[in-house]
């Protein structure tokens, strides 16, 4: 019997070891001198602990603070109106990865630019682009690549692939963001909304796939240089509660250090390879603007510029907005990510902002916080 | 309501509910549809009157076709009512090309199910469409049934009562998924598109009294329970441990960040009795499938909401399904 499927999630999902971290957790937390504030950064975990709940298991000196990390709902609504007018183009099929297409802009989502005529579709692969070229010789495919770094390679080995194979009818609007560098400032700046620099984030709980790709080394900074610990976790509920255990234990111990919980796949330095291929094609923005956030220095990526000549920014800037459009003047979601607010404290949440009909960043995909509050609900 | 009506207005979600009362409901509005069975019930309770269209692709997918499906899809709304199928319409709408020899096969397969459930098609259309007016193949069908047992609605559960699922769920909508994406799984995944009359009458034979019962189509094992929560103004409690999936189909959702009560069946039903006959209707389904079992217990915690219950003590609400079934991103 070789490895099947379940087996990478079976046991990783055990009612008993879930219960017995949470009495391990429970132990230790009396410890605790004040209370601890643990932000998971990446929205795979929000989903992870609403989903299985995992907040109803912990003590009350052990908190929650839901993160920046999912790729659709930091998209600022000018991005997302570039997807919108490109799909529109005449002879253009815009190709994206699943949630991008619900994702509502100014002007709508690509869901309602395709009920419109235009040709929007989603890909599980970015590979599936070459596919879609070869059979639609006539038509440019903009690729709208959007993602941390874990989807970053994928556009990077498309690039190459297209240069490899002249491919003349695959173009990219690159809209990749990478993890340390909002975590740098989310903790380390100003915030214009209450004019402070008071953040609440006392531990990181640092995603396992970036780590996979980036290794656990991009995190080395926090407990050095910021005094915060980061414990790079996997996505399962068992994963999730020895991370949270890890990170009590380092306040309860009073050490300040970059573990791995994932180390079945996570070490230092990562792929290699796929961050020489990352390098090969992509630079660093000197800023992207996050929905929610703002901007944030450093951390987009876009083509270099020898290869401008695929670079739907630069072939259709004429066309694409470049105004910054704000969100909803009620929407806080500013302040839950930057963990000074939880989604039901805000007046708009659950009533005017909804799945169906969102209006800030943390509404917008099924990762994002305010949309696991709404979907799974809080039952303690 | 959106200006313009989107994939996620047919999901047999949230949407799929909007669109339907703020634009048909709103001007067709007469009692019997308001009642929004799967089978409207006529003519004093004697019949059970219900229409499907079907336009799946691929046409032909593991397990089954478009013609078994349109036979199923139409039959089992009738027998969810407690009915036996008995006069069919059939009308497809063709794409100009499409394949004779591929159109005969599906009628075919039509007439085997039609077969199980003794039903008969007495009337039917054919269009044949320009290029690219459709894709390939629709097919509506339109049922009449008999009604065998009275009183079947979404609107009577009571506390106590006990929820089944007739067997594991998610196969259609993993199936479906798997051969579209083009994921190139191996995998021996199979459709559960089946008629669901044989096991409606096995109940009735067995003397059960169905409270209430329906097929988890779009939307899946959710979306009724999620109804039948609001219609009855109760709470549905699901043990997430007894909720029997596949693992084929789990391995789907976990690939693309699904769930598989969300996923789509097309022969799989839910069946709510007394607590007194729980035992006599599982024992009558497991007949059919041994995986059926108990999934959901009613109570008044959270009126016209589901929870989940998990293993380790944790609770969440269960949601209807929304917007488009789009995989995750990372």
């Amino acid at each position: 019997m070789g490895l099947e499927l379940k087996h990478l999630y079976d046991n990783f999902r055990d009612g008993d070891t879930i219960k017995a971290y949470a009495k391990i957790i429970a132990e230790d937390a009396k410890k605790l001198k004040k209370p601890i504030n643990i932000m998971e950064v990446c929205g795979g975990h929000t989903h992870t602990i609403m989903k299985f709940g995992l907040p109803q298991l912990l003590p009350d000196n052990v908190n929650f603070i839901h993160g920046p990390g999912c790729p659709v709902c930091i998209m600022p609504k000018e991005r997302i109106d570039h997807a919108y007018v490109l799909s529109m183009q005449p002879d253009v099929i815009l190709v994206t990865l699943g949630d991008m297409i619900k994702v509502p802009g100014s002007n709508g989502s690509l869901q309602d630019a395709r009920a419109k005529g235009s040709d929007v579709r989603f890909v599980y692969s970015p590979m599936e682009c070459i596919k879609i070229a070869q059979e639609n010789e006539d038509k440019k495919v903009i690729f709208f690549a959007i993602g941390f770094e874990t989807t970053t390679p994928m556009t990077a080995v498309l690039v190459e692939q297209v240069i490899k194979q002249k491919i003349s009818n695959i173009f990219f609007h690159i809209n990749h963001v990478t993890v340390p560098e909002v975590m740098v400032e989310l903790i380390d700046s100003r915030d214009v909304h209450v004019d402070s620099y008071n953040n609440q984030i006392d531990a990181f709980l640092g995603p396992s796939h970036v780590s996979v790709i980036s290794g656990s080394k991009i995190y080395d900074k926090f407990p050095k240089d910021y005094g915060r610990p980061v414990v790079v976790t996997g996505f399962e509920p068992v994963d999730a509660m020895q991370g949270i255990s890890m990170i009590v234990k380092q306040f309860v111990e009073e050490r300040c250090e970059m573990e791995v919980q994932y180390k079945r796949v996570v070490n230092h330095d990562g792929n290699l390879k796929a961050q020489a291929l990352i390098e090969k094609y992509f630079e660093k923005m000197s800023l992207f603007r996050w929905r929610g956030l703002g901007n944030v220095p450093d951390s987009g990526l876009k083509l270099r510029e020898e290869y401008r000549d695929y670079d739907a920014e630069v072939l259709y800037k004429d066309v694409l907005p470049i105004a910054e459009i704000e969100d909803h003047k009620l929407c806080i979601c500013g302040d839950i990510l930057r963990g000074m607010a939880k989604p039901q404290e805000c007046t708009i949440f659950g009533t005017a902002c909804k799945p169906t009909t969102p209006i800030g960043s943390c509404m917008v995909s099924s990762e994002g916080a305010c949309a696991a509050y709404y979907k799974y609900g809080n039952l303690i | 309501m959106t200006k313009t009506v989107t994939i996620a207005h047919g999901n047999g979600g949230e949407e799929n509910n909007e669109l339907i009362k703020k634009i048909f409901y709103k001007h067709f509005e007469n009692d019997i549809l308001a009642k929004s069975e799967d089978a409207a019930v006529i003519e004093d309770g004697k019949l059970a009157f219900t229409t499907d269209s079907f336009t799946v692709s691929p046409l032909f997918f593991p397990g089954g076709d478009i013609g078994k499906l349109a036979v199923c899809g139409t039959c089992n709304d009738l027998a969810m009512m407690g009915a036996k199928p008995k006069y069919m319409t059939c009308s497809v709408i063709i794409e100009e090309g499409f394949s004779t020899r591929e159109l005969e096969k599906i009628v075919k397969s039509m007439k085997t199910e039609l077969e199980i459930n003794g039903a008969i098609v007495v009337s039917g259309d054919t269009k044949v469409v320009p290029k690219g007016a459709v894709d390939k193949l629709f097919i509506n069908t339109t049922g009449i049934g008999q009604i065998e047992h009275k009183g079947i609605t979404a609107s009577g559960l009571k506390e106590g009562m006990s929820i089944l699922v007739s067997r594991d769920v998610g196969a259609h909508g993993a199936t479906i998924f798997a051969a579209r994406e083009g994921i190139e799984l191996a995998s021996s995944l199979q459709t559960d598109c089946a008629s669901l009359y044989p096991q409606v009458k096995a109940l009735i034979d067995a003397g059960i009294h169905i409270v209430a019962m329906r097929d988890a189509t779009r939307g899946g094992v959710s979306a009724v329970l999620n109804e039948w929560a609001k219609s009855s103004d109760v709470c549905v409690e699901v043990t997430e441990e007894s909720i029997p999936v596949q693992e084929e189909v789990r391995g789907i959702c976990e690939m693309l960040g699904f769930e598989a009560v969300d996923l789509a069946n097309e022969g799989t039903f839910v069946l709510c009795v007394e607590k007194a006959d729980e035992a006599k209707a599982l024992d009558v389904l497991q007949r059919t499938h041994t995986t059926s079992t108990v999934i959901a217990t009613i109570s008044e915690q959270h009126k016209g909401k589901v929870i989940l219950n998990s293993s380790w003590g944790t609770k969440r609400f269960l949601d209807l399904p929304t917007g488009e079934l789009l995989p995750r991103i990372c």
